[in-house]
């Protein structure tokens, strides 16, 4: 049985800003635009049919196998088994908070004061509109007094909680889980902290300091992506199952990778070029072959109309 | 354990179980423990229904071409080539590019705490002892006391993980890394640029932030929209009609910088003192 799940719709990797709005500070206002930082990972294989045509998915009626439009499509809540409320998107709408287009930051708080558990998902934010005065005086005083904003905001139907964080000068906007996601070490079952016996953390202290050695960001490679493109290079110098691709993913090949694309943007709108400042992630993203890159678009492709989380 | 939040329409969720099971190993030693999620969810899920009978509708693999149903057993992956070339891959290519079965969750190094900049972090987990609860405590201990926090990997259903583990009042968390090419660094960045901000500026942001400056607590903050949604729900389900609130969007203010920072001040200090 199909499920909700719009993962797809949620959290959009591609380059287009997809929320503006302002941040607010006092009587401040600085008008941003909203871009991901993180996209998702990895390569996605596509599937193909037998007849070699790509395959998509589809809903169909339980009871007749008939495919279904989006229009023959309602969202329910399920409240009894086999029981549903159903819930327009016109009813979704109108309940939205009125804050939409705006982060109101009225706390700003000690960064350290945000256990990491909380963090959900990272964006850019660059000026948009007019002058980026207030954009940088914003983020030089937060980073200079290593501050975050809080605030909640409305975007696409969902509320979010969020730190507004400055760093090398760009703020960005970190989603953060609500108290109620997080659990405490007593809701999984966890016994109470037992006094270690010391000899045996001094063990443990020991083996730490031996295997203590900077950060190496090659450690977050992707073995599985590299792997398969180790893979599909054999294959391709064999010339061993290679088809000609269906019209649907030739489309998909221009403009290489996704990452590149989006730090362009990304420095378009921050009025700069790309090349400026060290870029690890990238530099190690960049050791692998251009064809690992170029993103499938397999999930976005999913059916019927707008739909909410 | 789960405390119910939201009306009568949540749904009240089981205490967490372990997830999985492995050994920690640092150096010689193995530390057998158990894995539990540490974040859950809260979203509101809605299903997804034929308009007609209001029940749940099935998924179906259809061809692109010809529209006609293609049963999952027979789909191929493909990895799409340059020049409208693709490379079919079966089953047993794709099996053997599986990571090899194992219970070992291996530390390759230890860092700064703070040194894994928090981008990086995906999901939370928390780990329990399985077993021998000494060796446990200790390991959270010794990450405590040097500040550290361990580069952990680990196979999961068939799955390669990165991880930081890290010591949280006493207890040891796994949390899993995003992969390189996932993040974007900000340092690949360059800041906007603009003539020089005045320092009277500078002074008066400060002290509006020095103002607005409180502590982190997290249950200062509810998901509104969801609890909203969730009343939506119930109302329709006991058969009322649902109100209808106008979204109003605020009026924006002008943005004179340094008039914004005065006035924003000096509402402060309104405050302060009425």
């Amino acid at each position: 049985m199909a499920e909700d799940d719009l993962e797809g719709f949620d959290q959009p990797s591609g380059l287009r800003s997809f929320w503006t709005g302002t941040i607010t500070f006092g009587l401040v206002t600085v008008p941003v635009a909203l871009y991901a930082a993180t996209k998702s990972r990895g390569i996605a294989l596509r599937m193909i049919g037998p007849d070699e045509a790509p395959v998509r998915r589809t809903y169909v009626c339980t009871k007749d196998e008939t495919p279904l439009d989006a229009d023959d499509i309602v969202r329910g809540y399920e409240i009894e088994k086999g029981k549903f409320v159903v819930v327009t998107d016109d009813e979704l709408e109108a309940i939205e908070p009125r804050k939409s287009r705006e982060i109101d930051l009225r706390l700003f708080v000690d960064r350290d004061d945000i256990d990491p558990m909380y963090y959900n998902r990272a964006y850019f934010l660059v000026p948009s509109g007019g002058t980026n005065k207030a954009y940088r005086l914003l983020a030089e005083v937060m980073e200079k007094k290593n501050q975050a904003g809080i605030a909640t905001f409305v975007m696409r139907a969902k509320e979010y909680l969020v730190a507004i964080i400055a760093e090398n000068g760009i703020l960005s906007a970190e989603t953060l889980r609500f108290e109620d996601e997080i659990r405490k070490p007593q809701d999984v079952g966890l016994p109470k902290v037992a006094k270690p016996a010391p000899a045996e953390v001094k063990k443990f202290e020991t083996q730490i300091v031996k295997q203590s050695k900077k950060l190496d960001l090659h450690e977050f490679l992707d073995d599985y992506a590299e792997r398969l493109e180790k893979l599909v290079a054999q294959k391709e110098k064999k010339k061993e199952n290679i088809v000609k691709a269906p019209e649907e993913l030739r489309d998909e090949e221009e403009g290489g990778g996704e990452v590149v694309d989006l730090l362009a943007v990304l420095s378009r709108s921050l009025g700069g070029t790309t090349g400026g400042g060290r870029k690890p992630a990238r530099k190690v993203a960049a050791k692998r072959p251009a064809a690992a890159k170029r993103k499938t678009t397999a999930k976005k492709k999913a059916p019927a109309k707008k739909k909410r989380a | 354990m789960q405390q119910l939040c939201g009306g009568e329409a949540e749904k009240e969720v089981a205490t967490a179980r372990a997830i999985w099971k492995g050994a920690l190993k640092v150096g010689t030693a193995s530390v057998p423990v158990k894995l539990y999620s540490a974040v859950q969810d809260r979203k509101v899920h809605f299903r997804l229904l034929h308009k007609t009978d209001k029940q749940p509708v099935k998924q179906k693999l259809v061809s692109a071409d010809s529209g006609d149903v293609v049963e999952y057993a027979s789909v191929k992956k493909a990895f799409p080539l340059t020049r409208g070339r693709m490379v079919l891959l079966e089953p047993e290519d794709l099996e053997k590019l599986e990571p090899d079965d194992s219970r070992d969750v291996t530390l390759t190094r230890f860092v700064d705490v703070g040194e894994i900049d928090h981008r990086w972090y995906e999901r939370a987990y928390y780990l329990g002892p399985d077993g021998d609860a000494k060796a446990y405590f200790a390991v959270a201990a010794a990450l405590e006391k040097k500040q550290k926090e361990g580069v952990a990997r680990w196979v999961m259903r068939d799955k390669e993980y990165v991880g930081a583990l890290r010591a949280e009042d006493g207890y040891l968390m796994l949390i899993t890394l995003r992969r390189a090419d996932e993040i974007i660094a900000a340092d690949a960045l360059q800041a906007p640029g603009g003539r020089a901000l005045q320092q009277r500026e500078i002074e008066m942001a400060e002290q509006l932030l020095t103002a607005l400056h409180g502590k982190f607590e997290p249950s200062e903050f509810r998901d509104e929209y969801r609890h909203r949604v969730l009343e939506l729900v119930e109302t329709k389900a006991a058969g009322k009609k649902p109100k209808v609130v106008a979204f109003r969007p605020k009026k924006q203010k002008e943005d004179q910088l340094a008039g914004a920072l005065e006035a924003s001040l000096a509402g402060l200090k309104g405050k302060a003192r009425g």
